[in-house]
């Protein structure tokens, strides 16, 4: 995956678990939680996303990494890059 | 093949918790004993008709978009859009008080407050400040003490409220919105029903119940769930205090890491092997009702009744307890499926209509008189019903009841106790590692608060994966 299709990974994640939620203008350096509602529980759903979709395990400690898009895309480049994009709620 | 999960019952709170742990990629299968999905919010069908039980409202309701509010957050955790449950909201509704010199107070509230205020302005123009005083102190969702669980509702509000007769009228609706105790319930309770009634609001899902659940079953299969319909669990089983599986009705025994149960406290703990309580036994719960759906020749709009639902009392003290007759036709509620604001009006406009019972009575009832107790009863709760409404009977070319006997065939419910047992366990936790209860004696009741019940327990096991604290 491109750095531009974690981007998308993440949005569509997103799109799935909050599908009342507008993601067209999320920016990348802005931490997730100030531009949509997303609670702690949805954070974790994120995570549980990541790990059925790509099988990427995020620990705990780690999760801080995940707070903007940009930082989703620092962090996860590395284990995402091998794994074909998948889309679920952005289809088409 | 060993499940991560089994629950127990496909109602609300079975198929919330269900679709969570399936989302997380848990083995689970949802069984049923029934061949209907809903459990205490479900519908059946009789000559040709469909009817609902439960009172046809979802409480709860806010507008797409609201944060922290409990119908947002489940929506959320189940992802399914706002929209998708198509609701319509009340037009409006009331709690009636019928005094000792015949007249009636009328308490009107709809989804939007003012409506309330002005209410109680209008019936008791000095108790404006008390009641303003009293929203402002309700305890919230989750931030009740262990004092606001423990001290009477009543006597709170009495605190804000010196007129005996408002106290009465603003306990009826929360105390038929799901109070397992009669005639008053805990502060806490009282802050979570008035919330949800009051400050947020009731709405119907076009469709009904059966739109809702069948979205709800669409979403824990296509999470890749397993639902078993016409599957009861005869026992849980257990080995050193920690839950290993279930045997079925037909002996079949299915092994599994843990399980919930939206089945009761105590019908979970016989399931376990305790011996069957009795009757009069504390933690079986002494509310259960008659209802009777009658479908009507015309709208009730045309009849000049524009109210959702009616909460009713016929005499000063509102007797929600278990009667001493058949059934107490003093108290009950009148619902108006088609009075919500739908633009998908039902085939047949209907109204119907729940009264208290005696349990002991309809269970012990010889068969040859149960049809025509079961007439008698229900000609006396229209007839009270009628006064706070319009003319039922004479516009009713269909009716059919059920009794506190159908409610605990259908959902094993002992007592037929519509809201469970009087004792709640908050945190679902039982004796046996590994066994959850769901649902109502899980302490959250109506539509969305079985749901949020099964979510949170179910996302509890999914963050504790090893089987969780004793």
């Amino acid at each position: 995956m491109t750095r531009d299709e974690i981007v998308l990974a993440i949005k569509d994640i997103i799109a799935t678990i909050a599908p009342d939620e507008e993601l067209g203008g999320l920016e990348l350096e802005v931490r997730l939680r100030d531009q949509i509602e997303l609670d702690s529980m949805d954070f974790l759903d994120i995570v549980m996303e990541l790990r059925k979709r790509y099988g990427v395990q995020v620990p705990e400690e780690d999760y801080m990494q995940l707070a903007t898009l940009k930082g989703c895309v620092d962090y996860l480049g590395p284990k995402l890059e091998s794994k074909a994009l998948v889309l679920t709620a952005l289809k088409g | 093949m060993r499940y991560d999960a089994l629950i127990l019952g496909a109602g609300m709170s079975g198929l919330g918790a269900g679709i969570r742990l399936a989302q997380a990629g848990k083995r689970v299968a949802v069984l049923e004993r029934h061949y209907l999905w809903g459990g205490l919010n479900s519908f059946y069908k009789r000559a040709g008709r469909r009817f609902e039980t439960g009172l046809h409202a979802l409480t709860n309701f806010v507008p797409k978009g609201v944060p922290n509010v409990p119908l947002t957050r489940i929506l959320r955790q189940l992802r399914i859009p706002h929209d998708a449950l198509r609701l319509a909201p009340q037009r409006h509704s009331k709690s009636a008080l019928r005094l000792a010199n015949g007249e009636t107070l009328q308490l009107e509230y709809s989804n939007d407050l003012a409506r309330m205020r002005a209410s109680v302005a209008r019936l008791f123009p000095a108790e404006i400040d008390g009641f303003e005083r009293l929203v402002a102190a309700l305890p919230g969702y989750s931030d009740a003490s262990e004092s606001d669980r423990t001290t009477s509702a009543r006597v709170r509000l009495a605190e804000f409220v010196r007129e005996p007769r408002l106290v009465e009228l603003l306990m009826i609706a929360p105390l038929f919105y799901g109070s397992p105790t009669e005639r008053d319930m805990s502060w806490a309770e009282y802050g979570i029903l008035f919330r949800s009634i009051h400050l947020e609001g009731m709405a119907r899902p076009e469709g009904g119940i059966k739109a809702l659940l069948e979205l709800l079953v669409e979403r824990y299969r296509a999470e890749g769930g397993e639902l078993r319909m016409r599957t009861g669990v005869a026992a849980i089983l257990h080995k050193d205090g920690r839950v290993t599986g279930v045997r079925l009705d037909d002996g079949t025994e299915l092994e599994c890491e843990r399980v919930l149960s939206s089945a009761g406290l105590v019908e979970t703990q016989a399931l376990c092997g305790e011996p069957r309580a009795s009757e009069d036994d504390p933690r079986i719960g002494r509310l259960s009702f008659v209802e009777v759906c009658c479908v009507l020749d015309r709208a009730p709009l045309e009849l000049g009744h524009d109210t959702t639902i009616v909460f009713y009392s016929d005499s000063e003290r509102f007797l929600y307890e278990r009667p001493e007759t058949p059934v107490e036709p003093r108290a009950g509620v009148i619902t108006c499926p088609s009075n919500y604001l739908t633009s998908v009006p039902d085939a047949e406009p209907l109204v119907r209509v729940t009264c208290p019972a005696n349990h002991g009575f309809w269970t012990g009832l010889d068969e040859s008189r149960y049809a025509d107790e079961k007439a008698r009863a229900v000609d006396a709760m229209l007839a009270t019903a009628e006064s706070f409404s319009f003319p039922i009977r004479p516009h009713t070319v269909f009716r059919d009841s059920f009794t506190p006997r159908t409610i605990e065939r259908f959902t094993g419910h002992r007592g037929g106790a519509v809201y469970g047992s009087p004792i709640k366990r908050r945190d679902g936790q039982t004796d046996l590692r590994g066994l959850e209860l769901i649902g109502t004696d899980q302490g959250l009741v109506g539509v969305v608060g079985a749901l949020l019940s099964g979510i949170s327990i179910a996302n509890r096991s999914v963050l504790a994966p090893s089987g969780g604290v004793a």
